[in-house]
């Protein structure tokens, strides 16, 4: 596996900070909605950070902000040390979303290479990372299948492969394994981990499953709604080899325990205060 | 600002502009460039013509539009108990479907003039056998279609009651299909004025719009034979019209546009 | 590992066996011939029990005449083929086949003008959201309207109009008029198309920094493909019409359509005739429908196959 080509070249730059960020809908209407209101969060690279919440908590926009997809109404995201628009047009990110996504056109490996063709990348330079980014996710038989031919996990690995085909240092992902059933989805999780420690690559992962945001995190970022606001940070520190043990482990419940009443308390709106247990920052 | 106006007056004044736009483009142009009737006639005298004209033009407008009323009538009758029988048959569909596949690609209207020599020369018969033969299979393909397509949950259902064949046609074929009746509808009214129009180019009587239209070009009366286009224009707007208002009429909870062909 | 590869076992197997498809494909081909038989037994059988000068039902007079003058037996209408035209030396079938090239050639002109002008136009109204706002009703109606009823005032340019010293030839009228009947279809079928791929798909290309064009050309089109062949159907079956409704109208000479009217009036003499005519027009739609099923067949060859319902 050849070594990262990440554009964080700068030592001690974060990957993602954000600060003062907020987005309000239809404001000055009756409808209004202040989806985020306040977020600060500062992302180091390496780290990967889940995003967890109820519904309308704002994580998906959060994660939207950082992608680009949508401007906010206050506030700055920096990506990699540029603004968040500056990041998006150099790619600094692949993005997976919860719909694999994959174009039923193209073969498998075709897909893999949508991104590279659209940096430019000449035939043979394409056809060569899309085979790495194949053996990568351990899928190097499917090159030449069609999409519709593989499962809804493959199709999934494939996306992921995508999104990192151009090695960017920060990977966007918005409940991707949501379709997915749940021996897969620990499946998943554990190849994710796998393959970011691989790359080397910054995560911030949008996700409903608590045991999903402390299998995978450094840290897991706890937000409520009405107003979306992050109210909890809580560090994971089940050191950097997780596996089926972790997932059996006493430390393992006992961050779920905690994560779970974190999210309790932002339910009940106690904004800002941290539930006891709990490192803040 | 536009969007606090009424959906309908959102949903309308672009394409009401654009008309407008068109019409004083087509004016302008041919009074400007003092264009031949020949090649187009201004907007205007199209109106003048028509106005002038208008008993002449709807009484061509009846006898098409008879022709197609007829046609759609008996074609949508026949189809509909054709698709009973594809239903029921397997054999039936497979020996109806590849011919309405091969009816759609070739111009049917051909066989009028085998039509006209089957029936006096006067008879509107011809015509009306036309539209009843292009209506028929449209509205087979598509009430075939409503029959067959019957969601897997309700077959499955039905089984769970035992039900019986006709009991299942009854309860869940038949309204199924019965939005895909309308979706027929909708395509075949338009369709019966236009093969009633095109089927007087074979001769017969001269009394429809098709060849009140030829003649009047043949004439040099170019601002009537467009009259007698707009005539035409008219009578498959109003058969479309009445197809939907059938249709709203007939299931007053609206659509679910998801289900149709 | 063990679990890994159980995963990638998980295939779904979805291609139609090959051997499969073409056993069905036969099927639908014979029956086909077989209700072709059945029409024509049932002609026959008309004729031997029909009324010879035709009859009533419940008094309106809608049996049609079973004589030989008016009905000729199946088996004179593909024998007619093989014998002269009238007094010359070409066989019907000759004169039957350069009217088909004549009129096929027309409609392949028009198909391509209003192919070009539908796929342009639905490309600008999905770039323009007050393009499509403005015009998708008017195309919408358009499917309503007998547009053919320009027919005559398009054909009357013929040999009339004249712009830059260059004169309007009249085969031109019949291939404008296909156009028109192409165009419509196929515009409303590639906007439809162009606007399908989901908000999700459109985001990918968004965070991939694609431009407007890039994203035309590597998400929309491709996508667009299972709506625009049905539209290219009907835009084809919408050439043929538009063509031979043309050369009927203005009685042009050499194409299929003044050739069924043409033989169509010599019944009384030569009552067969007329049918080989009609068959001429028959094998120019199908000759159009074998297009667009090969254009099918090659676009959708890598989609996944729909039931064959």
């Amino acid at each position: 596996m050849s070594e990262v080509v990440g554009m964080s070249a700068v030592v001690g730059m974060r990957a993602v900070e954000v600060v003062g960020l907020g987005k309000v809908f239809n404001a000055g209407k009756a409808s209004q909605v202040d989806a985020l209101v306040d977020i600060n969060l500062a992302v180091e690279p390496g780290e990967f950070i889940s995003l967890i919440g109820p519904s309308g908590c704002g994580k998906s926009t959060l994660l939207r902000l950082i992608a680009n997809l949508t401007e906010p109404s206050s506030g700055a995201v920096t990506v990699n040390g540029k603004p968040a628009k500056q990041a998006r047009l150099e790619q600094d990110y692949g993005m997976a979303f919860q719909q694999a996504g994959l174009f039923e056109w193209r073969t498998v490996a075709k897909n893999i290479e949508l991104p590279l063709e659209l940096k430019g990348w000449d035939r043979s330079k394409r056809r060569a990372r899309a085979r790495e980014m194949l053996e990568l996710v351990k899928l190097s038989d499917f090159a030449d299948h069609m999409p519709w031919q593989l499962s809804g996990g493959m199709q999934q690995r494939i996306a992921i492969a995508r999104a990192l085909a151009a090695h960017p240092p920060i990977l966007l992902m918005d409940e991707p394994f949501g379709a997915l059933d749940e021996m897969t989805r620990e499946h998943m999780q554990a190849e994710l981990l796998r393959i970011c420690a691989e790359t080397k690559t910054t995560v911030i992962f949008v996700t409903h499953s608590i045991p999903e945001a402390v299998y995978l995190s450094t840290r897991v970022v706890v937000m409520s709604p009405r107003p979306g606001r992050i109210t909890d940070i809580i560090d994971v520190p089940l050191g950097a080899e997780r596996d089926l043990d972790t997932r059996e482990s006493g430390d393992f419940f006992g961050k779920i325990t905690e994560v779970r009443e974190a999210l309790r308390g932002a339910e009940y709106g106690t904004a800002g205060h941290a539930p006891k247990g709990v490192d803040d920052r | 600002m536009t969007a606090r106006l009424s959906p309908v007056l959102h949903a309308l004044w672009p394409p009401a502009l654009l008309g407008a736009l068109l019409l004083s483009l087509w004016q302008a142009m041919v009074r400007g460039f003092d264009l031949q009737p020949y090649f187009l006639v201004a907007p205007t005298d199209i109106w003048v013509a028509l106005t002038d004209n208008w008993s002449n033009v709807w009484e061509a407008m009846q006898v098409s539009g008879t022709n197609a009323a007829f046609g759609l009538l008996f074609g949508t009758i026949a189809g509909v108990l054709m698709s009973f029988l594809l239903s029921r048959f397997r054999i039936a569909d497979e020996l109806v479907t590849p011919m309405s596949i091969a009816i759609n690609a070739i111009p049917a209207f051909v066989l009028v003039s085998v039509f006209n020599n089957m029936f006096s020369s006067t008879s509107e018969v011809p015509r009306r056998l036309m539209v009843t033969l292009v209506v028929f299979f449209v509205v087979l393909v598509n009430v075939a279609k409503g029959l067959r397509q019957v969601e897997p949950v309700h077959a499955e259902l039905m089984r769970s009651y035992a039900a019986s064949g006709w009991d299942v046609m009854r309860k869940v074929r038949i309204p199924n299909a019965i939005p895909f009746l309308f979706t027929a509808l909708r395509i075949s009214a338009p369709l019966a004025v236009i093969y009633a129009y095109v089927s007087e180019y074979f001769g017969g009587a001269q009394n429809g719009l098709g060849s009140r239209i030829t003649s009047n070009i043949a004439n040099s009366k170019n601002a009537v034979g467009w009259a007698y286009v707009a005539g035409a224009c008219l009578l498959g707007l109003g058969f479309y019209l009445i197809a939907i208002v059938v249709e709203a009429v007939a299931t007053p909870g609206g659509r679910n546009r998801n289900r149709e062909g | 590992m063990v679990a890994l590869s159980l995963m990638n076992s998980e295939i779904v197997p979805t291609i139609a066996r090959s051997p499969r498809l073409w056993l069905q494909r036969g099927r639908r081909a014979l029956m086909f011939f077989v209700a072709l038989a059945l029409v024509a037994i049932s002609w026959e059988l008309y004729k031997k029990f029909g009324p010879q000068d035709g009859g009533e039902v419940l008094g309106w007079k809608i049996l049609p005449r079973a004589k030989d003058r008016v009905m000729p037996h199946v088996s004179e209408m593909f024998s007619r083929f093989g014998d002269p035209i009238g007094r010359s030396d070409e066989t019907v079938l000759s004169v039957v086949i350069d009217a088909v090239w004549f009129s096929l050639r027309l409609v392949l002109a028009g198909f391509a003008m209003g192919l070009i002008a539908g796929m342009s136009l639905a490309v600008a109204m999905t770039r323009f959201r007050f393009a499509e706002r403005a015009i998708l009703p008017y195309l919408v109606i358009s499917q309503t309207v007998p547009l053919i009823a320009l027919a005559p005032l398009v054909a009357s340019w013929g040999g009339k109009l004249e712009l830059f010293g260059w004169e309007w030839p009249r085969w031109l009228s019949a291939s404008v008029l296909g156009a028109f009947l192409t165009f419509f279809p196929i515009a409303v079928n590639t906007l439809r198309g162009l606007q399908s791929p989901s908000p999700s798909s459109l985001e990918l290309m968004e965070s991939l920094a694609a431009p407007w064009h890039r994203t035309l050309f590597t998400l929309r089109f491709p996508a667009a493909v299972p709506y625009i062949v049905p539209g290219l159907k009907l835009g084809a079956a919408g050439a043929v019409i538009g063509v031979v409704v043309s050369e009927i109208s203005t009685g042009l000479r050499g194409g299929i359509g003044r050739l069924v009217i043409e033989f169509g009036r010599a019944t009384t003499s030569d009552p067969a005739i007329v049918y080989t005519a009609i068959i001429g027009a028959a094998v120019l739609g199908l000759i159009m429908a074998s297009f667009i099923a090969i254009a099918d067949s090659f676009f959708m060859r890598n989609r996944p196959k729909e039931s064959l319902a």
